[in-house]
């Protein structure tokens, strides 16, 4: 009972297929699970929200549109026109990640973005795409986001120093940000919902009603950790085309 | 894929793996714990890269199409709305135009017509005014025969009255020469 209770648990991985290449364990977990889930719930939207094709949409084809539109715009507002070759990859991104982090609410569905490894691999790879692009269109001249104009030249070393240590930090931020935001929420609901069966158990008579208290907190952090949810996705899909203008146009 | 030893795992309550991991991972956070980064990282890439090439090649350009048309459809229709509207325009200065052409025409044709009637008037009326001047001429003419001949007969009348008046007043007789002798001779 107690392990039940652990709000770490939630977060535990476990093998559904062992699977390994070589020395390396490449089975298919939980985790692996709720990636396949998220990716078919996405498909399945992307996929109904399109059979109609109709002029006038109904709901669903309105938020398959809303989608788009909403990561469409973001590019276009912080990376420009041109940042709208990027777009499928800040789309997939963007929906991913919000599928990942709304399905982990449903209790018992483990939440992908919940692991480090899993964050810290989808900021490599926004780090990677900027850093090729940003070479491959700008070859040497890629090196001038690094060298803000209009620095003083005394003062220029040091900004330049600044301005690197926080391009090589961005992986970090990008992913750790995601990261311990559903890792502290879900902790949370756990915890307190955790309190309800706690105290429900612990005490008698008339104290159990009490119980209620760690209840009304459930229910008031979910529409929180739903913002969250939301909110997360959205910072990570906007920080993205925001390192993809960058890439795009180095110069400040 | 012979490299691959690939097995399943008996897949076991889910219970037992909490118990399992409760035993051995209390010490490693499981965000944490390396070994299983390997797999996470294998589907991750598996799944995200199969997803961003689903979206990039099927669902994005179908949503993008139908977002296009219905910008197209939007555009064709507000085109076609100007193009109405410039056909009515043009279809109005038409009207226009035909109804002051008819206007014009109808004032000329009234004009012309009035123009004709009073030419044809003028006509009859010189016409009928040379007439009657002809014919007032004719009978002027014939007035005047008629006195001449009156004022011939006149002469005649006389003689014979002067001769009937020296007969009835003188018994005698005379002839018509004298009696138109003197008749002469009295005018």
């Amino acid at each position: 009972m107690a392990d039940g209770l652990d709000p770490i648990a939630q977060f535990e991985i476990h093998k559904l297929v062992d699977l390994s290449i070589g020395k390396y364990d490449i089975s298919f977990t939980n985790s692996s699970l709720m990636m396949v889930v998220g990716s078919l719930c996405i498909c399945l939207f992307l996929f109904l929200g399109t059979t109609k094709r109709s002029i006038i949409p109904g709901r669903l084809q309105s938020m398959a549109e809303i989608s788009y539109e909403f990561v469409a715009d973001m590019i276009r507002s912080t990376a420009g026109r041109d940042g709208l070759k990027f777009f499928p990859f800040i789309y997939a991104l963007f929906m991913f990640i919000l599928f990942a982090n709304v399905l982990g609410l449903i209790p018992f569905f483990f939440t992908t973005t919940s692991h480090i490894i899993v964050t810290f691999a989808l900021a490599m790879s926004v780090m990677t795409t900027v850093l090729v692009v940003g070479i491959w269109k700008h070859g040497f001249k890629f090196l001038k986001l690094f060298v803000p104009s209009g620095v003083p030249i005394a003062i220029l070393p040091l900004v330049v120093l600044l301005e690197v240590i926080s391009f090589l930090s961005r992986p970090f931020s990008h992913g750790i940000r995601l990261w311990a935001n559903m890792l502290a929420g879900h902790i949370m609901l756990k915890l307190f919902a955790g309190f309800i069966i706690m105290m429900f158990a612990a005490l008698a008579g008339a104290a159990k009603m009490t119980a209620i208290l760690p209840f009304i907190m459930t229910v008031a952090l979910m529409p929180l950790e739903i913002l969250v949810a939301f909110l997360q996705a959205y910072v990570f899909a906007i920080l993205t085309s925001v390192y993809i203008n960058d890439a795009l146009h180095p110069g400040h | 894929m012979n490299a691959y030893t690939i097995f399943m795992a008996a897949s076991a309550p889910a219970t037992e793996h909490g118990e399992h991991a409760a035993e051995h991972g209390k010490a490693v956070f499981p965000p944490l714990d390396v070994s299983t980064f390997s797999s996470q990282l294998f589907w991750l890439f598996i799944v995200f890269g199969l997803l961003l090439l689903l979206l990039a090649k099927v669902f994005l350009p179908r949503l993008g199409g139908i977002l296009e048309d219905r910008s197209n459809r939007i555009a064709d229709d507000l085109d076609g709305a100007a193009r109405m509207q410039r056909e009515a325009e043009s279809a109005e200065l038409a009207y226009e135009q035909s109804l002051k052409d008819a206007r014009a025409k109808a004032h000329n044709v009234a004009e012309t017509t009035r123009a004709s009637i009073n030419a044809e008037i003028d006509a009859e009326m010189e016409a009928s005014e040379r007439d009657v001047a002809k014919q007032m001429e004719a009978a002027e003419a014939k007035i005047r025969k008629l006195r001449t001949a009156a004022l011939a007969n006149v002469d005649d009348i006389a003689t014979d009255t002067a001769k009937s008046l020296v007969e009835k007043l003188f018994a005698g007789k005379i002839t018509l020469a004298v009696a138109a002798k003197a008749v002469k001779a009295q005018n």
